[in-house]
């Protein structure tokens, strides 16, 4: 009896490890074979090259990948721009100022947004954000453009990762343990002094993370950005004109076009670079935390 | 330093000699949550310049009347408080002056210490710096004084600027008793302050209400009997929500007059 249990004990600790072996060797072996597959292109072009020329021309084997790196990172930036005062406003009226009632019927609202497949967002992008932008917002500004536009993949994946963003950092308001604000307020603090002070100064890494998510998950979304922000391949300033973003270059491509030499080693080279580009955000963002935790 | 802060100082000084005997006093004091009482009927004279025990088992409202007495039920929107509260003859329930001065006239120690996330010097110049005070010199003086009033002085002294979360839990919490006395307040409100401490950390911040009795008027929440023997110059014996019974230590611990106080008594030693 007692030598089965041990057994079974035994057992159950290599079974632990071997789940925690794979989980750790599962990116890893992407990382490899990613990198594998993209070698016949390293050998045609350098490293510097393909990701700094802007010359995408596949059938002269000219594989340059800035103008969906830079594609990505446009979106990306102005998403986040639009997303994440948004999130903390919001994040701190419903947690500090609006009645629990308020954020008893907001929670699960914003757990049903961040939930919804991004192609719905694609959709809404499609009927509501392009034409807006090609009708009202960019005549205003006399331009002509048909809405399918950087600026309309920034918008939709800004109401994409709002939800998401923002249940992370009600999530860490939550724990900031109301002693804390009572400290501050018998100071002789007003309210607001000591949400900015205090709240919010302690719940820097915690934002910082929200972040640092969020934009992870906007440079790897796919499907909503492809289907509103034009699909070419240039590299321009101007927000108001067509891009193409490193995962819709993926997403288009992969299965077509295959029999062009070099074409499927430069796709994965795109997906390895993008790996590399999130978890490089990954580090960054690990960074900041570290340094605002010293607090 | 600048005049005005100089004549601030003074008149601190004035108004904290004035000779009001009860510097707190309660008329009638009730708290509502949602859906039942939490404080019922209460009526209390606070002694100036003594330590004031509130003691009683735990969920019968003893943080409940210290926090309305700081204002702090403010922030629980579910709570309704109706009655007087007066402060230095100020009803702050009434009052039409602002809150936080009215909150800076009571220094505040919490069940465990939360020190502000910043650094040890900045959290006693906050408070300071609410006050109006811009003076650098000023503000490194009392940083210095009130450290030391608390006996925190020379084991931070070379290390100022690293945050406050980094000390102890025996000296976040003397850091707290620090920042607070240094916005200069009449009134020490204390929940049970040394319930999350070491014995020798107790002591010392029990030590340091003896001391700190000659200038300020001391609350003090604690469930510890043997606490409010040691430091009680009055006690306030509070049962589910209600004050039952208050008076000098030596009557209400000697000659208990309700059962309810009796049976705390025998059950708390
Ligand atoms: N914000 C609140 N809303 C509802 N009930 C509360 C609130 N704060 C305290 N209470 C209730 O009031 C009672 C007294 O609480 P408290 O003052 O913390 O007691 P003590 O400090 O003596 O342990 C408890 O039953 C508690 O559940
Ligand atoms: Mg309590």
């Amino acid at each position: 009896m007692l030598l089965k249990r041990i057994i079974s004990d035994k057992l159950s600790g290599v079974w632990m490890l071997i789940s925690l072996t794979a989980i750790l060797l599962i990116p890893l072996f992407i990382i490899a074979g990613l990198y594998l597959k993209s070698t016949p292109l390293f050998n045609h072009q350098d490293f510097l090259r393909l990701i700094s020329s802007s010359e995408w021309q596949p059938h002269k084997g000219n594989f340059g990948f800035w103008p969906f790196i830079a594609g990505s990172l446009y979106v990306t930036i102005i998403a986040f721009a639009l997303a994440a005062p948004v999130c903390l406003l919001a994040a701190i009226y419903l947690t500090q100022f609006a009645r629990s009632a308020m954020m008893r019927i907001m929670l699960p609202v914003i757990d049903i947004l961040a939930g919804l497949p991004s192609v719905i967002y694609g959709v809404w992008g499609i009927l509501i954000v392009v034409p807006f932008i090609s009708k009202i917002l960019a005549p205003a500004f006399n331009i002509n453009t048909s809405g399918y536009t950087i600026f309309a993949g920034g918008v939709v994946l800004a109401v994409m990762c709002i939800p998401y963003m923002l249940n992370m950092i009600i999530e860490v308001f939550n724990t900031i343990p109301m002693g804390l604000k009572e400290a501050s307020l018998s100071l002789g603090a007003t309210f607001w002094e000591s949400i900015k002070h205090v709240v919010i100064r302690k719940s820097y890494p915690g934002i910082i993370s929200a972040f640092g998510l969020g934009i992870a998950k906007a440079f790897g979304e796919t499907m909503a950005v492809m289907m509103v922000v034009g699909n070419s391949v240039q590299v321009k300033f101007n927000p108001f004109e067509a891009g193409y973003p490193l995962p819709a270059l993926i997403a288009n491509n992969y299965g077509e076009m295959l029999s062009i030499p070099l074409y499927d080693s430069a796709l994965m080279f795109g997906a390895f670079l993008l790996l590399i580009i999130i978890l490089l955000i990954n580090l960054i963002f690990r960074y900041f935390i570290y340094r605002t935790r010293v607090h | 330093m600048h005049t005005n802060e100089i004549s601030m100082l003074i008149n601190e000084q004035i108004e904290s000699i004035s000779t009001n005997h009860n510097i707190v006093k309660i008329n009638n004091l009730n708290v509502y949550a949602d859906s039942h009482q939490i404080l019922k009927n209460i009526n209390l004279t606070i002694p100036k310049n003594k330590i004031t025990v509130l003691l009683g088992p735990s969920g019968c409202g003893k943080t409940t009347l210290l926090k309305s007495m700081n204002k702090l039920t403010d922030l629980y929107k579910e709570l309704k408080v109706t009655g007087n509260i007066f402060i230095e003859d100020d009803d702050i329930l009434h009052t039409t002056k602002n809150v936080p001065s009215i909150r800076q006239k009571m220094g505040l120690l919490g069940q465990r210490p939360f020190p502000l996330p910043m650094s040890i010097y900045k959290n006693i110049s906050y408070g300071i710096k609410l006050k109006g005070i811009r003076d650098k010199k000023l503000i490194a003086f009392s940083v210095e004084k009130y450290l030391k009033e608390v006996g925190l002085w020379e084991e931070v002294k070379n290390r100022l600027n690293q945050p406050a979360t980094s000390l102890s839990i025996g000296q976040q919490q003397r850091l707290c008793l620090a920042r607070g006395l240094a916005v200069k307040p009449r009134i020490i409100l204390a929940d049970e302050p040394t319930s999350a401490l070491d014995p020798i950390s107790s002591k010392i911040i029990e030590n340091l209400f003896r001391s700190l009795k000659e200038h300020y008027t001391i609350i003090l929440v604690t469930h510890v009997l043997r606490q409010a023997v040691r430091l009680a110059d009055h006690v306030v014996f509070m049962y589910n929500g209600e004050v039952i019974e208050q008076g000098s230590p030596n009557t209400l611990f000697n000659t208990p007059k309700t059962q309810k106080l009796k049976e705390y008594l025998v059950d708390g030693n």
